[in-house]
């Protein structure tokens, strides 16, 4: 329960601010205001927009994907080779080019100086950079579609030898153009990552301590530090494998003979490569878990109208989970005959890293626990994700173990686990986060109808894909085949059935898509005006003098009081209480209140 | 991956460490007036911060680095290569540069700005001729056989000499933009990019030693 604080101040006392007020860049052209903007809001819509379409791409492509795994023979488009192109361009792009650029580009950049009450990233010129070169990373992705053999069919993990030598589609021109993309997406990156952390450090506003600050930013914050920490290890590993490619080094590369031709390698290690690209495909998945945590908890606890609980551990367990996802890398490489006591140490470290996790997972089902629940598109949208957030981390722990990671390995049940727990779960809350700050960055709401008719079709039909998947796992199905046939003779009919079904799934949610981006155009125009704080929220990008927030977000940059989750405080006049109204206020409002009851009790 | 990790756990300590103290004692829920310094916030300028920052990714590539040479250096047919003499003296240029560039630093905090001038150019110098003699060494191996992709120690050695050029010409930019403050006469700006480019240099330099030593004995 919030206890408030009778300390009469008044805003002279407070003493200056401890960050002096910036000069902003003032763009006068349309040029200067949208396109090579400088305002952290303008960048973030950009990211936005972009990591949208690219996952367009990504998305058409995994309906291709199902259409051949559904119905096989049937469309002669889908070739073996485009098949593993499919794969291997869906997972990148929904990993990187999607997840991580709209959660740290795009929400932190929205969110982070609003949230924090600064009046943008400390240094704007090179956040806006740090866009454009994402756009050519992007660009330089998209390339690879049209060189000749075509995009890397390599699978996301990229793993050498086959990413490099012939025999796999698009060892051309096409693994070099995703790895120089990946590196030019990692400086990109590291430019708007400095921008965050040290916005983050150094640009809150006065009142602002560490503490006060919503989940929202602490998630953005602890994902960022992985990320600057870990895509050096993705950086290394593309730069030894594009010299491996290009100039015949053997980093990597072993000696072997490929396609009948003694190749000029010798003695490289794909064993290294894996271990280089787990050291950031490890925390690769918190940093996209944890922005959408602390979203997921600010949008929680706004739309149960309660606090939420257990702030203080839900800090500590996103630091924990941040330091822990540098030790449990190897869990990914069970199958690569490691030393069995390396396993255990690794199988180890992973069951620990439950522990905050499921410590979060209690604290969201606590909040909600005799909340005033309002069942908002938004928090439709997190509950889904709760759930399966728990069921891809249960699945989890399974695979966690080395014993039974072993036959379940490169199956169907780690491609249900993996879309469950990383690729569900995150866009469930990035839909929710959506609908949640739309009307702070167009001024207007979007249709609730649709929303919810979004909401069902996707959390319904991701569930109709992605359960008969662990079952399908079990029965031992591959993953990664164009086709199953004679070498997988041991798959029931029923197994391809249930193929058929998933497909239909995810045909239906693909649709239910577009039904989002229809409602996301509609309501630019035709949404029901929002007004400033439509959900009551008290965070600070909800009490900015403008919506949409102009240049410089505030008028005067705001004082604040409180932590972020005062909602139902005892004795408050509204159900929330905004980070800066001052506790004066609510000590006059409460005076108020108990003056009207001692008249009440006066008048009985 | 030893070398990664050992950082990896330093740096993760020290941010979990202070996290901790920050946080430890406070009652989030108590509302109160903004009082006092909080939390570092304004304690240092955005600029060190970031170069911080940065100066922690750029130490997180190179350790990575090391951890795969490490584990490369195990295998069969790792073949180490003579070191040119001439690293010594690239070595000694580059300690040159940063004395000149801490002798600018000095030279900025007293005011001294033709002690800043001298500095920086010192500087620039020994980096500029540090990255020809880098090139140079470079040509000698090549001339004696010793080429990138002839074994696995000779693309380590290409590769991570390749990519500390590289890092120090991105301060060179960074050296230049404060030169163009010096000569304006920017008093502030040129300042805080003495400084930062200083530590930058210093780091820099730490960073040639490490791996230099790493190449000598292995």
């Amino acid at each position: 329960m919030a206890q408030v604080a009778h300390d009469a101040v008044t805003d002279a006392d407070l003493g200056p601010f401890e960050v002096e007020d910036v000069e902003l860049y003032h763009p006068k052209t349309f040029i200067g205001k949208y396109i090579w903007s400088q305002d952290a809001k303008v960048i973030a819509v950009q990211y936005g927009i972009t990591a949208i379409g690219i996952g367009l791409v990504a998305l058409a492509l995994s309906i291709l994907m199902r259409l051949q795994l559904g119905w096989p023979d049937t469309f002669s488009l889908i070739q073996p080779a485009n098949y593993l192109q499919f794969v291997t361009m869906h997972g990148m792009i929904m990993v990187i080019y999607l997840l991580t650029a709209l959660f740290l580009g795009g929400f932190g950049n929205y969110l982070i100086p609003l949230m924090c009450g600064a009046r943008d990233m400390v240094f704007p010129y090179v956040n806006m950079v740090s866009y454009w070169v994402y756009l050519a990373a992007v660009l330089i992705l998209v390339a690879s579609f049209f060189v000749p053999g075509g995009p890397t069919g390599a699978g996301w993990t990229l793993y050498p030898p086959q990413a490099v030598v012939g025999g796999t589609p698009g060892t051309g021109a096409g693994i070099i153009l995703m790895l120089i993309s990946l590196c030019v997406f990692i400086i990109g990156f590291t430019m708007g990552g400095l921008n965050y952390v040290v916005t983050v450090l150094q640009a809150r506003t006065r009142g602002m301590t560490l503490m006060r600050l919503p989940l929202t930013v602490w998630g953005i914050f602890m994902a960022t530090v992985l990320a600057l920490l870990a895509f050096p290890a993705l950086f290394v590993s593309c730069i030894m494998m594009i010299l491996d490619s290009l100039i015949g080094t053997s980093f990597f590369m072993p000696a072997m003979i490929a396609e009948g031709q003694q190749t000029a390698y010798e003695g490289g290690s794909p064993i290294l490569f894996q271990h280089l690209f787990w050291f950031f495909g490890h925390p690769e998945v918190y940093i996209v878990a944890l922005p959408a945590f602390g979203i997921v908890s600010d949008v929680l606890s706004t739309h149960a109208r309660k606090n939420i609980f257990g702030y203080r551990m839900m800090v500590w367990a996103i630091v924990a989970i941040g330091a822990l996802s540098f030790v449990v890398w190897a869990h990914h490489m069970y199958v690569s005959g490691m030393n069995p006591y390396f396993g255990f140490f690794f199988a180890t470290t992973t069951l620990i890293i439950a522990v905050p996790t499921a410590i979060k997972v209690y604290n969201w089902v606590l909040t909600l626990w005799r909340g005033n629940i309002q069942l908002t598109v938004p928090m439709l949208f997190a509950i889904g994700f709760i759930f399966t957030f728990i069921n891809g981390g249960l699945t989890g722990l399974f695979l966690g173990n080395v014993t039974v990671d072993l036959p379940l390995s490169d199956t169907y049940f780690v491609v249900a686990h993996f879309h469950m727990v990383m690729a569900v779960s995150p866009v469930l809350v990035v839909f929710g986060a959506i609908y949640h700050w739309y009307p702070k960055i167009t001024g207007r709401m979007l249709d609730d109808t649709l929303g919810k008719v979004h909401f069902w079709m996707t959390f319904l039909g991701t569930y109709a894909i992605y359960y008969p998947m662990h079952y399908l796992g079990f029965e031992g199905m591959p993953r990664r085949y164009y086709a199953y046939g004679t070498d997988t003779a041991f798959m029931s009919q029923s197994a391809h059935t249930l193929n058929e079904a998933i497909s239909i799934a995810a045909i239906f949610v693909a649709v239910a898509q577009m039904v989002f981006l229809y409602n996301m155009v509609r309501s630019l125009t035709k949404g029901k005006e929002a007004g400033p704080n439509p959900w009551n929220a008290t965070t600070l990008e909800w009490q900015t003098p403008h919506t949409p927030p102009k240049h410089g977000n505030f008028d005067e940059l705001p004082s604040v009081y409180r932590w972020a989750y005062d909602y139902g405080v005892p004795g408050a006049e509204q159900d929330f209480i905004p980070q800066n109204v001052p506790s004066e206020e609510l000590a006059a409002a409460r005076a108020k209140d108990e003056g009207a009851q001692g008249e009440g009790k006066a008048d009985g | 991956m030893t070398a990664a990790l050992i950082f990896l756990a330093l740096l993760m300590g020290a941010v979990v460490w202070w996290l901790v103290r920050q946080t430890i004692n406070v009652k989030p829920w108590v509302a109160s007036a903004p009082q006092g310094v909080q939390s570092g916030v304004g304690f240092l300028p955005p600029s060190k911060v970031a170069l911080g920052v940065l100066l922690a990714v750029i130490t997180s590539l190179f350790a990575l680095f090391i951890s795969a040479y490490s584990i490369r250096m195990e295998l069969a047919d790792w073949r180490p290569l003579p070191e040119p003499a001439l690293l010594w003296v690239n070595t000694a240029i580059l300690f040159a540069a940063s004395v000149g560039l801490q002798w600018a630093w000095r030279g900025a905090a007293r005011e001294n700005w033709p002690a800043v001038r001298l500095g920086t150019a010192v500087g620039a110098a020994c980096a500029l001729a540090f990255m020809i003699g880098q090139l140079i060494a470079w040509r000698q191996l090549t001339a004696a056989g010793y080429v990138v992709a002839g074994n696995p120690a000779n693309s380590f050695f290409y590769l991570l000499t390749g990519l500390h050029v590289l890092h120090l010409l991105g301060g060179l930019v960074a050296l230049a933009k404060t030169g163009g403050y010096i000569r304006m006469k920017a008093a502030a700006q040129a300042r805080s990019g003495v400084e930062l480019c200083a530590v930058y240099w210093h780091f820099l330099f730490v960073v040639w030693l490490i791996l230099f030593g790493l190449m000598l004995s292995t």
